[in-house]
């Protein structure tokens, strides 16, 4: 599915400033993994995402997307088959656009939709109010509405029934409930893991709630210094422990686990 | 007065194509396109010059097309080669002068004398009457802006909106911001373009200087229309262009027929308008901030607070002379309106 080959990337290069962000970097990703990926302030989650976004360009190394050579596919065009929610949710809709136009231009992604000079069809706005009535959050009766009038967390909500409207090969999902109250957070989650199992996508998601790691998907990461230094799946993983996790990571890093946003319960 | 009134008309409709083209630049895709000034000459020059040689009707498009590459060369400088929007559009602005005169045959001014127009042929048919010029102009701006408002609801439409809403959230959604930004741009600088050419030969002369300040006349036309018309959706942002730049022309012409002020000082009085209205929002917050911070109770702290956390109503056994009451504070303090008011809600 998806595999990515030693990358590095430094930013600030031959500067003061230069940042090794992630350095030779290489994992593999079969269909339908979902991977939880925990680790360390700076310790290159988002820019590894970044990097399978298309965000930059990699200084050295290769992506590549079933079996496809990304490594220097332009972000918008790499878009079409990665979709992606931010820790913000203002970041991934369009406020002064209705929630029906928002869902319009995420639906662009889909090829046999994309003639430019085509418009909105009654058979687009009935699958929007399908799909927006899943979500349970009554936002299929306000289709007309400007987005910047929702909450964040039902912004968010929109922002992943948008990453996900045609089914992307993957998901990266970058801290996407961490700045949602609890509740909110904990609706947007099941609704992440609702579309994620009724579509099988692959799927990405860094989080700092430990115990969210090891609940969530059938993989976890942990990242130190820019790789990856722990990656359990499988029989081990659905034994650990949030302590068992720590103490691995402690042996993988050779230092403590250090996260001033982590959740260990 | 009446011709007064009926050359506003038409000047309002011809003008309006500016504001619409600044509605898709300024307020759609965000940004300061500073081609404009430019722009409209470059479509005066192309029209009147074709319109000269015989082919008044081809004039149009040809100058339209002259808009869509200038808006491009502004777009190129800025998605391409990094050159901030503004200053790419006054470089291509300052370029566009020497493309004018030369489009206008390295001359400073041109003019059609007994050529013929698409005002005069229109007049020919007969339609309208006396009005054949605001017929004409209005036909054509109206056209134009029931096109944008289409052009608005297509998929390309859309993410031309999104790009000047939220580019990256557009960058997530597979569109490249930088086609977007370029089709935008050579879109509104055809209407740009079209106005010009609609002028030069309306007014059956192209001068090299008739562009200078048209970007802000453009802006306070649309502001106008905005203020009448509220900005909720593309309709009303089209309507906003062609309503501003209408009552902006018939204020024009007032100043003009009752010299209540030279007209000279009405470029001085747009720009004002322009920067209060733009400033309006930032005004309107410091002017709130003001008015709160008036109201807001004097709160009063020893000045050797043995325990930093002394509240307000311990103040007042601190300090015997000074009441601490809410009420009594604002009132003390409410000697202009705005407080007295507040004091009066309190109380």
């Amino acid at each position: 599915m998806l595999d990515i080959i030693s990358i590095s990337k430094t930013f600030n290069p031959g500067t003061i400033n230069a940042k090794t962000a992630v350095s030779n970097l290489s994992l593999h990703l079969d269909d339908g993994d979902f991977v939880t990926i925990i680790g360390s302030n700076g310790a290159g989650k988002s820019t590894l995402f970044n990097a399978i976004a298309g965000g930059f360009y990699v200084d050295d190394g290769a992506i590549l997307l079933d079996g496809l050579d990304i490594t220097f596919v332009p972000e918008h065009r790499r878009s079409r088959v990665i979709g992606r929610l931010f820790q913000d949710p203002l970041k991934g809709t369009a406020p002064g656009m209705t929630i029906e136009e928002n869902l319009a231009l995420a639906f662009l992604r889909s090829m046999e939709n994309s003639h430019p000079f085509s418009r909105i069809s009654k058979k687009d706005k009935a699958l929007f109010c399908e799909r927006l009535s899943l979500l349970g959050m009554g936002l299929e009766d306000r289709m007309k509405q400007p987005v910047g009038l929702l909450s964040g967390g039902q912004r968010q909500a929109l922002t992943l029934l948008m990453a996900t409207l045609v089914t992307p090969k993957i998901l990266l999902l970058d801290e996407h409930t961490a700045a949602l109250d609890p509740a909110t957070a904990d609706k947007v989650l099941s609704l992440t893991r609702e579309i994620v199992a009724r579509e099988h996508i692959t799927c990405l998601m860094i989080t700092h709630n430990m115990k969210q790691a090891l609940e969530l998907g059938n993989r976890t990461f942990m990242m130190a210094d820019g790789n990856i230094v722990l990656d359990v799946g499988g029989e081990e993983r659905s034994h650990m422990t949030v302590e068992d996790l720590l103490m691995r990571f402690k042996a993988g890093a050779g230092k403590e686990l250090d996260n001033d946003r982590i959740l260990l319960s | 007065m009446l011709y007064i009134s009926q050359t506003a008309l038409e000047l309002g409709f011809l003008y309006a194509l500016v504001a619409m083209a600044l509605f898709l630049s300024y307020r759609i895709l965000d940004i300061a396109d500073m081609t404009t000034d430019g722009c409209f000459v470059l479509g005066t020059a192309v029209s009147v010059t074709f319109a000269a040689s015989g082919h008044p009707f081809l004039a149009i498009p040809a100058a339209m097309f002259a808009g869509v590459c200038a808006g491009f060369v502004t777009a190129f400088l800025q998605t391409h080669l990094g050159v901030p929007s503004i200053l790419a559009g006054i470089v291509t602005n300052m370029g566009l002068y020497t493309i004018n005169l030369m489009a206008m045959g390295w001359s400073s001014n041109v003019s059609l004398l007994k050529t013929a127009t698409i005002f005069t042929i229109f007049h020919a048919t007969g339609i309208g009457g006396a009005w054949y010029e605001a017929l004409l102009a209005g036909l054509v701006t109206i056209a134009a802006g029931v096109l944008l408002i289409l052009f608005l609801g297509t998929r390309l439409g859309l993410s031309i909106r999104a790009t000047g809403n939220n580019i990256e959230m557009v960058r997530a959604s597979s569109i490249n911001p930088a086609f977007t930004i370029t089709v935008g741009l050579c879109v509104s600088n055809s209407l740009t373009a079209l106005s010009g050419a609609m002028v030069g030969q309306y007014q059956n002369t192209a001068d090299i200087n008739a562009g200078t300040g048209i970007v802000v006349i453009g802006l306070a036309c649309l502001i106008i229309g905005e203020t009448v018309l509220g900005r909720r959706s593309m309709i009303r942002g089209a309507l906003a262009a062609i309503l501003g730049s209408i009552i902006y022309r018939f204020i024009y012409a007032y100043v003009l027929y009752t010299k209540i002020m030279p007209v000279q000082a009405l470029k001085l009085v747009t720009a004002v308008v322009v920067a209060l209205a733009i400033a309006f929002p930032s005004i309107k917050a410091w002017l709130q901030f003001q008015k709160r911070k008036m109201a807001a109770p004097r709160r009063v702290l020893p000045k050797t607070a043995a325990h930093p956390t002394v509240s307000v109503s311990d103040a007042s056994d601190i300090f015997p002379g000074t009441s601490s009451s809410l009420s009594d504070t604002v009132n003390v303090i409410s000697d202009t309106p705005d407080r007295a008011q507040s004091g009066k809600e309190v109380n």
